[in-house]
């Protein structure tokens, strides 16, 4: 797997290039015209991602999350949910950096092969970043009105959530 | 939607911040954000600019539709507003191979275009599309066969099986993308 991983690269820019040239275009000018675009690109995205970071920043650094999460213990203790999935599983759409240290703390606490790392694992590497993904993709072509994006994106990150939970315990 | 989430984040952000004594964390949080972005933006221009070059030349080449040929049938299904043979179909295949193989770096240049791309077929320049809407969803739910940083931070603290994760996360995001897609088929519906 690592080894396709790590030829996909060099062989899709073989590929495109030899095909480039079979066909008989300038590949050099093209690949120039290409490049242009992605500071046009780029200047279209700083500031709607600015604005995401500013308050995503300000909210998970608040140190509120925590206290609703302790908030919650009780009722989830009630429902066999173990709370520590909770963080990742609120968490995960919001910021990708977030999740990872998250992932790390569990692996230092719990160790990398306990249920609960496994979990919170899997849940981090079969989700993204939605609300980051929507500002990037649509906040750089300059999309206003996202309609049900965003809720289309949390309730498939709520499906992966409770997929994780049912799957995790047929495997380990 | 997202303007609602916003005042949320920064206001009960904040007044928390601010009503446990933390002033200064906040004026650190609102000074950094700025640097934070640059970060960000100045990790993803490089290889971005470099993948649209060489997508440009898969375009011009005429390599980019011919691609999206094998894929077709099987997205026109997911996505029946884009017309057949139309460029964004490529940039979405190629986009959603990119992040199968767990090369993030180039999938996101592609899904970039991807969506300059339906937005040439979008009528209302400013609000989604339905394929817009969907796009994003494959693309939040994460479908990957590698999930790499995982695999290398559990290789970083010793794990008897650093890999044992991978195809449970396999099965959960492609499940996660079916529901998903569903859920979009049917806010879509709601919506109009």
């Amino acid at each position: 797997m690592k080894l396709i991983s790590n030829l996909f690269i060099p062989l899709l820019v073989l590929i495109v290039i030899i095909y480039g040239a079979k066909k008989k275009i300038n590949v050099y000018d093209a690949f120039i015209d290409g490049a242009k675009e992605g500071l046009p690109m780029v200047l279209n995205m700083f500031p709607p991602l600015l604005a995401m970071i500013f308050g995503i920043n300000i909210f998970t650094n608040s140190g509120l999350i925590d206290e609703v999460f302790n908030f919650l213990k009780p009722i989830f203790l009630l429902v066999h949910v173990p709370l520590e999935v909770l963080p990742i599983a609120v968490m995960r759409p919001l910021s990708g950096s977030f999740g990872l240290a998250l992932l790390n703390d569990m692996y230092t606490l719990y160790g990398p092969d306990s249920y609960l790392s496994i979990i919170t694992s899997i849940i981090q590497g079969s989700s993204d970043t939605t609300l980051y993904i929507i500002t990037l993709y649509f906040g750089t072509i300059g999309i206003k009105k996202i309609k049900y994006a965003l809720w289309a994106g949390l309730l498939a990150d709520l499906a992966t959530v409770i997929l994780s939970l049912l799957i995790v315990p047929l495997f380990f | 939607m997202i303007n609602k989430l916003w005042i949320f984040f920064i206001i009960s952000g904040s007044l928390f911040l601010i009503i446990t004594g933390k002033a200064d964390v906040l004026n650190a949080q609102i000074l950094s954000s700025g640097k934070t972005t640059l970060d960000l933006v100045i990790q993803i221009f490089p290889l971005l600019a470099l993948w649209l070059g060489l997508m440009n030349i898969a375009k011009q080449s005429g390599l980019l539709q011919k691609a999206s040929r094998f894929i077709s049938p099987f997205l026109s299904k997911i996505f029946p507003e884009i017309p057949k043979n139309h460029e964004s179909l490529g940039l979405i295949s190629s986009n959603i191979i990119a992040n199968l193989f767990g090369l993030g770096n180039a999938g996101t240049p592609f899904g970039l275009k991807a969506m300059e791309s339906l937005q040439t077929l979008n009528k209302e320049k400013d609000s989604a599309s339905r394929s817009m809407v969907t796009f994003l969803v494959i693309n939040t739910c994460g479908v990957t066969l590698v999930p790499t940083t995982i695999i290398s931070l559990r290789m970083m603290h010793d794990s008897t099986d650093p890999t044992s994760i991978v195809i449970p996360c396999i099965i959960v995001s492609f499940i996660s993308l079916f529901i998903g897609l569903i859920i979009d088929r049917i806010l879509a519906r709601k919506y109009k």
